[in-house]
């Protein structure tokens, strides 16, 4: 048995439960087959035309059914599922009754074009102005949309239905918001405010606007045949994301409590660590300092050196820039061992999970400790020789993992950083 | 565990239909003036944002065009709460300093649009008519200005407040849960000092038209909250509301005196499946506030929606002797930024002695003779949730 409390006396985190769904499948198995396997969710876009889009693949999740759909929806589903899996996992509550907080991320709400279409049908005329289609809302024919279209209407059901205690947290740091959900649970289970938090992170927004939004701001790769192969992290023709559907999910609890119930114990929560850069809306600082401040801030938090650290999972957009910066900062805070850590972009393979992408990929993450087998970074063909990492490329690699590092770094500046390990540090 | 830190207000910005920064807002409501526009976005009512001049606060150009409205409010009334807690310009603490902000998203472009929608009712737009009219007609940076985290983001650009950055969604319930988790991390001594808050644009009509779904807007006239049994609703503002928060030992060592005391913030959200569901769980907050003596007031967000203002009334009504004071008859409904305005103006009406007087002839808002020494910020969710605040005077 553990100590209860780490070197700074604060409660234990530990993981007792976790879930996730990505374009690869829904469920733990299915993600680590394939994840294992090299094998890549990303496919030509079916769900909408795509006559006019310079990028016309994603990471979308088909097999889950949605009706009447909206992404709203999806994600809500997606939520949903991934949630069911970690509860289940650790066995914690009742049905409908989840005795801790709900911390969520996600993707920010909004009337999508298939309601707007059917409104601007609905006013009745030809030639409309944007009032008379607010007149047409009125009225009570689509209540169902306000609830719907809220930003609080995700987090408003999954509490409902698992029964989480206290008003449900719905966030964004844009890229790192999965990370952030589970530094919240942290933090919370670290003031004693409770033993247990439930924390999730979301992402459906694979809609027309949606990829033109990321499209407009050249943030997205347009190497769009074949599709599994445009995601290409460190390599040297790398030219942009993939937007990507996903959900993680992770019950936390304090180690006391875990162990007084008999939970399985998957992993501790080490340390989380935060920082904003200040330089620019999408760029990072090129100094890399506040990205660099952040991973520090982690290990300080975790109580650990980054010699301990033996695998990074990295945020690895494969955006030009981010692949680059990311070999900076990670080379000025490991030094040499750079090189040597295996440093892995999972977006290789799931694509760019955006609110989900930080909970998604602690959940590999943790997967990685259990299995002691690292998933590669795939599409490794033509690696970017000023980016020096070991990227495990294209081949899964058994390893002896200890502590992992998993980064997140957002649009908006918003940097999160997260380090797991097997055995309490 | 050891005993909670003690957190202060230390800075309050506010711009808003009455006007900009604490002076011009405190003399309006003194005077009971009321800034609601009933012509502009007819047949709904509006509180527009009073002129404010957002080069004081945003001095790059290229900044303010990077954003609109929403972002340029909050971006805004942030730099007046660092300038009013005396940290403007303080690389060292805002380097470190921490932001949890409420949030929605973003202004669409509603000529873009209307113009789609015209095309596709008309029924001969081809597959991929809605690609190409977004992938040119948009501006390809709105997308920034939309984003509900990037008023973290610009605040951090413009101002250079650095340390740990969370955006909340979810409507009212944003408000009442970034204060709580600000207040909670500083009080366990996870975190110093905070910035709080949020921004609103009521001259939105596609927040009028999301909110019209639920036919929750104001229409045709202006009368206060507590008047609105025959005209249920709420009339949308524009306000830019932050608050500075600290331990008291990290404002003490840099010698600034509060406004006031955030005692305790708790939230809740009830299912609402049966009547008098609403005011059980106001009961609920209000038991867990600690006591509440003379020289107390109570500051509501209240919409003027229903049955959400019928059941606070109840609740409200086992306070009779208890001022209170409609947040919205005054400002308006501003969503995720209603519950730190709400903690702003308790905090400014802690430090100037005196409530603002009634506001209406309804008989809820009674007088306060003397000056409040504690004030319950209450916020009730015209869908979900519920929030409250302990404000006091710092001892």
């Amino acid at each position: 048995m553990r100590a209860p409390r780490d070197k700074f006396g604060r409660p234990v985190v530990v993981v007792t439960g976790m879930g996730m769904v990505t374009s690869l499948g829904a469920g733990k198995t299915d993600n680590w087959a394939k994840l294992t396997a090299g094998e890549s969710g990303i496919r030509t876009l079916t769900r909408f035309p795509i006559e006019g889009l310079k990028t016309t693949m994603a990471g979308t999740i088909d097999f889950i059914p949605v009706e009447p759909f909206t992404s709203v929806g999806l994600s809500e589903r997606l939520a949903e599922l991934a949630i069911e899996e970690a509860i289940a996992q650790a066995g914690i509550g009742r049905k409908g009754d989840f005795p801790g907080p709900l911390f969520l991320a996600v993707p920010p709400v909004e009337i999508e074009w298939p309601q707007r279409e059917e409104l601007g049908r609905a006013v009745g005329i030809t030639d409309f102005s944007y009032d008379d289609l607010v007149s047409a809302a009125g009225g009570g024919k689509f209540v169902g949309y306000h609830h719907r279209f809220v930003m609080g209407s995700v987090a408003d059901y999954i509490s409902a239905t698992f029964g989480t205690k206290g008003s449900p947290i719905s966030l964004s740091t844009a890229c790192a918001s999965g990370a952030t959900a589970i530094q919240l649970g942290v933090e919370a289970i670290r003031r004693g405010e409770t033993d247990v938090a439930l924390c999730a992170g979301t992402e459906a927004s694979v809609n027309q606007e949606g990829l033109v939004r990321f499209s407009l701001l050249s943030a997205l790769s347009t190497q769009n045949d074949p599709p599994q192969a445009a995601s290409k992290p460190f390599s040297k023709n790398r030219d942009g994301f993939v937007m990507a559907e996903g959900a993680g999910a992770l019950v936390l609890e304090s180690y006391e409590a875990a162990v007084a119930r008999g939970a399985p114990i998957l992993g501790i929560v080490a340390g989380c660590g935060e920082l904003t850069d200040s330089f620019h809306r999408t760029r990072s600082s090129p100094d890399g300092k506040p990205i660099i401040g952040c991973m520090l801030k982690t290990l300080v938090d975790a109580g650990m050196t980054p010699e301990q650290i033996d695998h990074i999972n990295a945020h690895g957009t494969a955006t030009p820039e981010n692949d680059k910066m990311e070999y900076q900062t990670t080379s000025t805070v490991f030094g040499e061992r750079a090189k040597q850590i295996p440093v892995t972009s999972n977006k290789s393979m799931v694509g760019h999970t955006i609110s989900a992408a930080g909970a998604v990929e602690a959940v590999i993450s943790l997967l990685t400790l259990e299995h002691q087998r690292i998933p590669p970074t795939i599409n490794y063909e033509i690696p970017d020789p000023t980016i020096q990492f070991d990227v495990v490329g294209n081949k899964a690699r058994d390893a002896k993992v200890t502590a992992v590092m998993s980064n997140s770094f957002g649009f908006g500046g918003q940097n999160a950083s997260l380090i797991l390990t097997r055995e309490p540090a | 565990m050891p005993e909670p830190v003690e957190v202060w207000i230390t800075g309050v910005g506010l711009a808003s239909s009455l006007g900009e920064g604490l002076d011009a807002n405190w003399d309006a409501l003194q005077a009971g003036r009321i800034n609601a526009d009933e012509k502009t976005f007819a047949p709904y009512v509006v509180h527009p944002l009073a002129q404010i001049n957002f080069d004081a606060q945003i001095p790059k150009k290229g900044d303010q065009r990077q954003m609109e409205a929403w972002q340029r409010i909050g971006t805004y009334a942030a730099g007046l709460a660092l300038e009013s807690a005396g940290v403007k310009g303080d690389k060292d603490i805002l380097g470190r300093m921490d932001m949890v902000i409420s949030a929605g998203g973003g202004e669409r472009d509603i000529r873009v649009d209307t113009t789609i929608l015209n095309a596709k009712a008309k029924g001969n737009a081809p597959p991929g008519f809605l690609n190409e009219r977004l992938m040119s007609d948009l501006r390809p940076t709105l997308f920034l200005a939309q984003l509900s985290n990037l008023l973290a983001g610009n605040i951090a650009i413009v101002h250079g407040v650095c340390g740990t950055s969370r955006t909340f969604m979810g409507e009212e319930a944003a408000g009442f849960d970034a204060a709580r988790i600000a207040l909670a991390r500083i009080a366990a001594g996870q975190s110093d000092i905070a910035l709080i808050g949020g921004a609103h644009n009521g001259e939105r009509k596609d927040l009028l038209l999301l909110y019209e779904f639920g036919d929750y807007c104001l229409r045709d006239k202006f009368v206060p909250v507590w008047e609105r049994e025959g005209r249920k609703g709420f009339a949308i503002g524009s306000t830019g509301a932050f608050l500075v928060i600290e331990s008291k030992a990290h404002a003490t060592a840099r010698g600034v005196k509060p406004f006031a005391r955030l005692s305790r913030v708790v939230s809740d959200r009830s299912h609402r499946r049966e009547p008098g569901e609403i005011t059980a769980s106001l009961r609920k907050l209000w038991s867990g506030l600690g006591e509440i003596k003379d020289g107390g007031a109570i500051l509501t967000g209240a919409t003027g929606t229903e049955p959400v203002t019928s059941e606070e009334r109840t609740f409200l009504g086992e306070h009779p002797d208890l001022p209170v004071r409609a947040t919205g008859t005054r400002f308006g409904h501003n969503m995720d930024t209603q519950f730190t305005l709400g903690l702003g103006l308790a905090a400014l009406s802690i430090s100037r002695g005196a409530l603002f007087p009634p506001g209406d002839s309804s008989g809820v808002e009674i007088e306060m003779k003397g000056p409040p020494t504690q004030i319950v910020v209450v916020g009730t969710g015209h869908w979900r949730g519920e929030g409250m605040a302990l404000v006091e005077a710092a001892g």
